[in-house]
């Protein structure tokens, strides 16, 4: 084991089954197993694929009632918190003051009290800046008692449904609390690899239990993050500290479709989220640089830092790589990343420049690969 | 057979040296999705950079382990990189070179060695 770096519920679990393990955001954390990320990704595809995300900030937050909790988190996301039905689950971002984006976040209504799940690298500065905005109102419930899971890919339905009915009947972004394995969990139609699957939040005490029965499955194996990383890259979905961070905004990210109609300019609770004069001013007019899918023509991947020109010859470079790799599902190099608002349109021929040689790149959308949401 | 530290083996055949990558270093790598060959005719020395291999998770250099001319390389691999999993120490070697010294070959290890270094 590594020093000073965190363990999750199910560490021995990952080291039982040939997990290699590294470093990640300060947890000690299964990076492949034997099979390796080329077939844990494919798998997950084809079958089930369960990521332990223990690593997560899963954070509780209570008000005096419902509207009182979901109006104070609307004062620092521009998502339309008051509007979501109970047992609901929405995508959302943290602002800071200049538009920037401090963390992205999944919320979820639970009725007498909304669900919130955040990033492991940011999750100690994300329930600071809760505590910081929200209390005395609104208690900030920080919980290191649950583990969390995601199982993912389409045979998911299937396994989950052996445990309840309900399972199968959820539609993407529901949430419920309901047994698995004899252990309460809350569970959301959701995950972060494009495909149909659940994330399961699971008591510390139960969640090896759960875990072993979910394995126990003929169709679902373990999967690190080195397949989790090209799932959600094929998948299109931002890495925060790579893909979005405090230097992008919503729009620069393409994720303008986060921001309800309801926060926005004319709408009925319109700003009031940090940074809402940047932000809102672009939703309307667009910002200088453009987050894009970057399907490099050539076999050659293009990672993350890799620079975008133009043309082969120009000195000044118009964008550059966010995240990069191969995509086992794509069967070839997949890249996102910014270019200026110009060349952003899809089907612009770009280079990327790898080793000193510049390579064509087509501005793609995205996903790479279609979603598979139970909708 | 040969191997260097930077895990290749060399195998001689003649006044030529196939090059190719150990077992150990494609297992290390993971799966190999791209390979970027030097061009026949390429004259090169000792050190240099010849070969890019990149696997789902990083790239990688492949140095020359002699100098000379690369007389041939394996174009199959440019189309399936994975050969580079699937039979690293037969079908998948990268070159082929001729030293322009072959006493260069002694500095490296034989298998015995490079056992041994990978414990």
């Amino acid at each position: 084991m590594s020093e000073g770096l965190k363990q999750t519920p199910f560490y021995d679990l990952h080291l039982e089954l040939g997990a290699k393990m590294v470093p990640f955001a300060g947890y000690d954390m299964p990076v492949q197993y034997a099979a390796g990320v080329m077939k844990e990704h494919l798998h997950t595809r084809s079958k089930a694929g369960l990521f332990d995300v223990s690593h997560m900030g899963q954070v509780i937050l209570r008000g005096p009632d419902c509207e009182t909790t979901a109006r104070a988190l609307e004062r620092l996301i521009p998502m339309n918190v008051l509007d979501l039905g109970v047992d609901r689950q929405r995508y959302g971002f943290f602002t800071n003051d200049q538009g920037g984006i401090l963390d992205d976040l999944m919320f979820a209504n639970r009725g007498d009290h909304i669900f919130v799940v955040v990033n492991a690298a940011c999750k100690d500065a994300d329930i600071a800046h809760l505590r910081k905005h929200l209390e005395p109102e609104i208690t900030v419930k920080s919980l290191d008692n649950r583990a969390l899971l995601a199982i993912q890919g389409p045979a998911a339905e299937a396994v989950m449904a052996e445990y309840h009915p309900r399972f199968a009947d959820m539609n993407f972004m529901d949430v419920d609390t309901l047994p698995i394995a004899g252990a309460e969990c809350w569970v959301s139609r959701s995950g972060y690899t494009g495909e149909d699957g659940y994330e399961i939040s699971i008591p510390v005490a139960a969640a090896e239990t759960v875990a072993r029965a979910l394995l126990a499955h003929d169709d679902v194996e373990f999967i690190g993050l080195g397949a989790r990383d090209s799932l959600r890259l094929e998948a299109g979905l931002c890495l925060y500290g790579h893909d979005i961070d405090t230097d992008t905004t919503p729009t620069s990210a393409s994720l303008n479709w986060a921001i309800q109609k309801a926060r926005r300019t004319a709408g009925t609770r319109a700003g009031g989220f940090p940074g809402a004069d940047v932000i809102l001013n672009q939703i309307e007019n667009g910002a200088p640089q453009r987050r894009v899918g970057l399907r490099p023509t050539g076999r050659a991947p293009m990672r993350e830092g890799v620079e975008i020109f133009a043309d082969e010859t120009s000195t000044d470079a118009v964008g550059k790589v966010t995240s990069g790799g191969f995509g086992p599902s794509v069967e070839g190099p997949v890249a996102m990343g910014y270019v200026t608002a110009e060349l952003a349109t899809v089907g612009t021929t770009l280079y990327g420049e790898v080793r000193g040689k510049r390579h064509p790149v087509e501005v793609s959308a995205l996903p790479f690969v279609p979603a598979n949401f139970k909708r | 057979m040969k191997f260097t530290e930077e895990h290749e083996w060399l195998r001689v055949e003649g006044d030529i040296v196939v090059v190719g990558i150990t077992e150990h270093a494609s297992t290390q790598l993971g799966d190999i999705v791209f390979v970027e060959l030097p061009e026949e005719g390429d004259t090169v020395s000792k050190d240099d950079e010849v070969v890019v291999i990149e696997s789902v998770k990083a790239a990688s250099d492949i140095l020359a382990p002699l100098d000379g001319e690369i007389v041939e390389i394996n174009d199959a691999l440019t189309d399936e990189p994975s050969k580079v999993n699937e039979d690293p120490m037969g079908d998948a070697w990268f070159f082929k070179i001729k030293p322009s010294d072959l006493s260069q070959m002694d500095e490296y290890m034989d298998e015995a060695g490079y056992n041994a270094l990978i414990g």
